[in-house]
């Protein structure tokens, strides 16, 4: 029976919800009090689902080389800076470049992709973001990342999976639903919460790239006026895991002060620790309305005449 | 100003970018790979003394390399010795490490000082590894190329 479609928010169509799905994990009850207990994954549940069919188990890293050097038996790579980003223009790839992609990892548009990774799940949620942006509709992360799967000394091989190309559909890439452009940033200003996810040094503008990483150039340092402070981090346990809901609610709802049914921007140097913080508050705490600016500080601390704020205060909006 | 018409790159790294240069696009990281698997461990001077080590902030992972140099009459003769610390999860920084462990170490001042600035773009990784991460192993040839003038008297 071919599945039917129907209309998908972030664009596209995904398969009918009384298909038959891969079930939710359930066996934490961590998940359960998440908004979207569906779109998070343990790593024993991986284990038990290696070979489940319609799964496809997906490695997104920071570095380019960890995938090579050991991974969880059957999963398939995908490389933001090789493979999701166009090589020519600062942009993802469209619709074409994307099936093409899908196809050449074995991937079919109704699987249940898990994406895990390095560095607290930095890129794999960037990835689950940028599956999003072309309606792929079943995306979870595995808690923890390859560090979890580590710290629980779980098997990893070098053996690559040879997958069969599939015949993913070209759907159109939707950037109106959960990604910002600099106008629209520019604009929210004073009407939006905008939040940078960066370090408190690099949201003052003591310096323009993370502690420990390479310049990116940026020429200028600071944040978007209006800006809160909330590094991705406090989203994060020691061990890479996501914090409970109970955390996750006073932080940003209880201290912060967003209002889950309203607009939100999120943003930090190239947008990938941005994807963390959005998957938290879209899907962990289920927030309507979640946009990643992902030119963030790289576009728009060099950006002519946008307005900054230095200093540890979020700053007011310009006058008009 | 293309690569190809460039003097050859000095020690051995013109082997390791030929050997690059050779490979299909699908091997490249096989190839980084092995670099980053059989980088040497630190000696025990070393590895019991790792504040002896500089790190390099280019890089976005922790890395650590000091260049030892063995003096000769001529400070331009003298021998380098280079030495690496980098974590396991870290394979792509190891795999630059290795490369330049390999192509210079026990080689001349003058044959270190002689690497061109843009040898990591002339090693054929930039579209499977991408640029931005190639600054990385810059960082790496510019604090060694440093050091190694500061241990020989050896101008660049």
């Amino acid at each position: 029976m071919l599945p039917t479609t129907q209309p998908n928010p972030y664009g596209g169509t995904v398969t009918d919800s009384t298909a038959p799905r891969v079930p939710a994990d359930t066996s934490d009850p961590k998940f359960a009090a998440y908004a979207r207990p569906d779109r998070i994954v343990s790593t024993q549940w991986v284990a038990d689902n290696l070979e489940t069919p319609g799964v496809v188990i997906v490695e997104s890293d920071e570095d380019v080389l960890l995938y090579e050097s050991g991974h969880i038996p059957g999963a398939v790579k995908i490389d933001w800076h090789t493979e999701l980003n166009d090589p020519v223009t600062r942009d993802y790839v469209d619709g074409e470049g994307f099936a093409q992609l899908m196809s050449a990892k074995g991937i079919s548009r109704d699987d249940t992709l898990i994406v895990y990774g390095d560095k607290s799940n930095w890129w794999a949620a960037y990835a689950m973001w940028v599956f999003t942006l072309f309606g792929h509709d079943d995306v979870r992360l595995m808690d923890g990342g390859r560090q979890k799967w580590e710290a629980e000394g779980r098997e990893y091989t070098r053996e690559k999976p040879q997958p069969i190309p599939t015949e993913y559909p070209v759907v159109d890439r939707d950037d109106s639903q959960i990604r910002a452009f600099l106008p629209e940033v520019r604009d929210a200003i004073g009407d939006i919460p905008l939040i940078d996810v960066r370090s408190p040094e690099e949201y003052t503008g003591e310096r323009t790239h993370m502690p420990a990483y390479p310049e990116e150039g940026a020429l200028r340092g600071g944040h978007i006026p209006t800006a809160k402070s909330v590094p991705w981090a406090k989203a994060a346990n020691d061990d890479g895991t996501f914090r409970s809901a109970d955390e996750l609610q006073k932080l940003y709802l209880d201290d912060l002060g967003l209002q889950a049914d309203g607009d939100i921007i999120a943003y930090c140097r190239i947008g990938e620790r941005s994807s963390h913080t959005w998957f938290v508050l879209e899907h962990l705490l289920g927030f309507d309305s979640v946009k990643n600016y992902d030119g963030s500080w790289t576009e728009w601390g060099n950006v002519v005449r946008v307005p900054i704020v230095t200093g540890a205060e979020a700053g007011e909006a310009p006058r008009a | 100003m293309t690569d190809q018409t460039n003097a050859p790159l000095p020690g051995g790294l013109q082997e390791i970018a030929d050997d690059f240069a050779a490979a299909a696009q699908n091997e490249l990281l096989e190839i980084l790979l092995e670099f980053s698997d059989e980088l040497p461990a630190l000696p025990d001077r070393y590895a019991d003394h790792p504040e002896l080590l500089e790190s390099v902030p280019e890089c976005q992972s922790p890395i650590f390399v000091i260049a030892e140099v063995e003096p000769a009459d001529d400070p331009k003769d003298g021998t380098v010795s280079l030495f690496f610390s980098a974590p396991p999860e870290s394979p792509t920084t190891r795999g630059f490490a290795g490369i330049l462990q390999e192509g210079l170490d026990g080689r001349t001042v003058g044959e270190v000082l002689a690497v061109p600035a843009d040898f990591p773009l002339r090693l054929s990784l930039t579209k499977a590894v991408s640029p931005l991460r190639l600054n990385g192993m810059s960082g790496m040839l510019t604090r060694i190329q440093r050091q190694v003038v500061e241990k020989s008297g050896q101008q660049a």
